[in-house]
């Protein structure tokens, strides 16, 4: 198995050449160090909640709720800070509040033994629900420039932001945990076999808890060096953001069944999908357009390790199967060609 | 031989069928009282418009959500539904301003099909891939969102483009009731029938139980997998057609987010998110609740913003609900 992902991480690491040539072909500003730092930073929160993600994956979980909390937290923020209150003091609170927001999935998952997904999908509309109520319609602004410094700022004398030193010191943490300690193993027998680890001893619903607070704690972090970047916070603040996560965590050969992945594939994913963003967008595609791409990304990264094992079986040549997918074959083109038709008619008409 | 067979199911069924049964009155009690409270603060509450408005603005959720049920009793998760609302809407609503001469049953089942083409998609990806449905789910999500954008290139369709016929299909009243309500009424009772009264159906709930013993007992599972994910998206294709006549638009952001309410309301009406159990009665409470509590909010004056909080709340206590009575059901059991 070990090698075996071994392989997925020079997969992508051989992805990543390549898509970096073709965006040098595409243009000629892609290598210039300014302009990866500066596209560096559009990833630098994503990395920073894909890294408890990776854990919770680990185990077999999932967390949908991530985006929200960093919602919830930044919205706390801005709020706070109209409120009249120093910001660090403001800032601090925010990391307290998401972090009882995971503390709150994590005891609903580990003491009650609810499935994490129903659990964080719930939680993903309440916590996104109190970021509006706390914010309303409104935006809050004005934040001082000590603080917009956290998500603007570069390093003095060098063009690295803080966010990405931040991100490579915390990853580096997060490797070591997961390789190097009696937790990071106890996450990877979890996800193999949960009720097997409870009965040799691993406390699962401790460490649940655990990883599901740091997951709230980093999506606040995440929220605030988003809108120390934006330099204000509106209520729907980084939505979306928990699909880009869990793309990019699945895609770095974390499998979704729990007991597989390593930090490493994690944060070659991260650069892989950052680069290809970046590379769209020289393009000019838009965000939603891109989306396309993202989710394929995500669909082939699991389907593509088995079409070797479907290959292999002779019978798949066979009559029965060939029937269904020429159908699918014909449903597929005929529905391309009707929405390209369709596409181009409407953009005539325009 | 054969009745020995069935028993064994049952039994265990009766279970999981007296807690939905319980869930479903729970539900009602919980409507109940807060329909007497909030009459108590806005008596317009009580009106028999305000009922018309709440069943309008639920017609939609419970066409989708009976599609989302059916998916979740094979312990599967369809996240793409509100994508697939939004780029049927859009390629049905520019069809009819190219052609405003269509007919309305073939925007209908131009919308049927598109659905059920970009279910198949997830069926396939799902059922013969084996790629995890949260994962392909979540994949074409964004894939048809992306596609919405490509289609439209970011512009909308306006109900100054739309035939008056379109825009009159989800509100005209010919029988006295809103079309938009009697579509509902119409795939509920056509789910509640496939469901209970055909094999198909009933292979549904087989597979949901257990996966293993219905492949022993010749189900082909991977097929039932296939099916539901193309009625998820037939229905879906529907609800889009019927969103673009509601609100007289087709946007870029159509059905954004909505995927949250359809698995909302079968998991608050008791559709059991492992597999196996639930029924459309369910599904129908859990939608009525939630159009209830956004309904009441209004009249109560709450502010609006309040209300994905409170739907979120919802489910959780839905959850936790499920798993206090299902503990102390095994305990009584054991």
């Amino acid at each position: 198995m070990a090698k075996r992902f071994l392989r997925w991480e020079w997969l992508l690491v051989a992805l990543i050449v390549v898509m970096s040539v073709v965006n040098t072909r595409l243009s000629p500003f892609f290598l210039e160090p300014t302009n990866l730092l500066r596209a560096s930073s559009d990833f630098m929160e994503i990395g920073i909640m894909m890294l408890p993600m990776v854990f919770i994956i680990i185990t077999g979980n999932i967390d949908l709720s991530v985006a929200s909390t960093l919602g919830l937290s930044a919205s706390l923020l801005g709020y706070l800070h109209n409120a009249g209150w120093n910001i660090w003091l403001a800032a601090a609170m925010a990391l307290l509040a998401g972090a009882l927001c995971g503390l709150l999935n994590g005891a609903l998952i580990a003491r009650l033994g609810l499935p994490s997904l129903v659990v964080t999908l719930g939680t993903f509309s309440f916590y996104r629900g109190l970021a509006y109520a706390l914010l309303g319609d409104q935006a809050a602004r004005g934040y001082p420039e000590a603080f917009t410094l956290i998500g603007q700022g570069r390093l003095p004398g060098t063009r690295v932001p803080y966010a990405l030193l931040l991100f490579i010191v915390l990853a580096v943490i997060f490797t070591l945990v997961l390789r190097g300690t009696r937790f990071g193993r106890y996450l990877y027998a979890i996800g193999n076999n949960e009720a097997a680890s409870r009965y040799s001893g691993v406390p699962v619903r401790r460490i649940k808890l655990m990883i599901y607070t740091l997951s709230g704690l980093m999506s606040a972090l995440a929220g605030m060096v988003l809108a120390a970047r934006f330099g204000s916070t509106r209520p729907d603040i980084g939505s979306g953001l928990e699909l880009t996560v869990i793309t990019i965590t699945v895609l770095g050969g974390v499998s979704i069944a729990g007991g597989v992945g390593t930090m490493v594939g994690a944060s070659l994913s991260l650069l892989l999908i950052g680069i290809t963003r970046f590379g769209m967008g020289l393009m000019n595609l838009q965000g939603q357009v891109q989306g396309i791409a993202i989710g394929a990304l995500l669909i082939l990264s699991i389907l593509l390790p088995q079409v070797g094992g479907w290959l292999a079986k002779r019978h798949v040549w066979g009559r029965a199967t060939l029937l269904p997918v020429g159908a699918a074959l014909l449903v597929a083109v005929a529905f391309g060609w009707f929405f390209f038709w369709s596409r181009g008619l409407m953009l005539a008409a325009q | 031989m054969l009745t020995e067979k069935k028993l064994a199911p049952a039994r265990s069924m009766s279970l999981a069928q007296l807690a939905s049964r319980f869930r479903e009155l729970g539900i009602a009690a919980f409507i109940l009282v807060l329909a007497a409270l909030v009459s108590l603060r806005a008596p317009a509450f009580l009106s028999v418009d305000n009922f018309r408005d709440i069943l309008l603005n639920i017609s939609i959720l419970v066409i989708v959500a009976l599609g989302q049920m059916m998916v979740i009793i094979t312990r599967g998760i369809d996240l793409s539904v509100s994508s697939m609302i939004g780029l049927t809407a859009m390629m049905v609503s520019s069809m009819l301003v190219l052609f405003p001469w269509l007919p309305m049953p073939a925007a209908i089942l131009l919308g049927l099909a598109l659905g059920a083409t970009l279910g198949a998609f997830n069926g396939l990806i799902i059922a013969v891939g084996n790629v995890p449905p949260i994962i392909a789910t979540l994949g074409t999500m964004s894939i048809y969102r992306g596609m919405v954008f490509f289609y439209s290139q970011g512009s909308w369709v306006n109900a100054s483009d739309m035939p008056e016929g379109f825009r009159r299909l989800a509100k005209a009243s010919p029988f006295g009731v809103p079309n938009l309500i009697l579509f509902a009424v119409a795939v509920l009772l056509l789910v509640a029938f496939f469901l209970r009264l055909t094999r198909a159906g009933r292979d549904i709930y087989a597979v949901g139980s257990n996966p293993d013993a219905a492949r022993f007992a010749g189900i082909r599972a991977q097929r039932v997998i296939f099916t539901v994910y193309v009625l998820s998206g037939l229905l879906a294709g529907l609800a889009g057609v019927l969103w673009a006549s509601r609100f007289e638009a087709a946007q870029t952001n159509t059905a954004f987010g909505f995927e949250l309410q359809t698995v909302a309301a079968p998991v608050v009406g008791g559709v059991n998110i492992f597999g196996g159990s639930g029924g459309v009665i369910g599904v129908v409470l859990g939608a009525f609740l939630l159009g209830v509590i956004e309904n009441s909010l209004t009249l109560v004056k709450i502010s609006p913003f309040w209300q994905l909080a409170a739907q979120g709340l919802l489910i959780l206590l839905a959850v936790v609900f499920d798993a206090a009575v299902l503990r102390r059901m095994q305990k009584r059991g054991s």
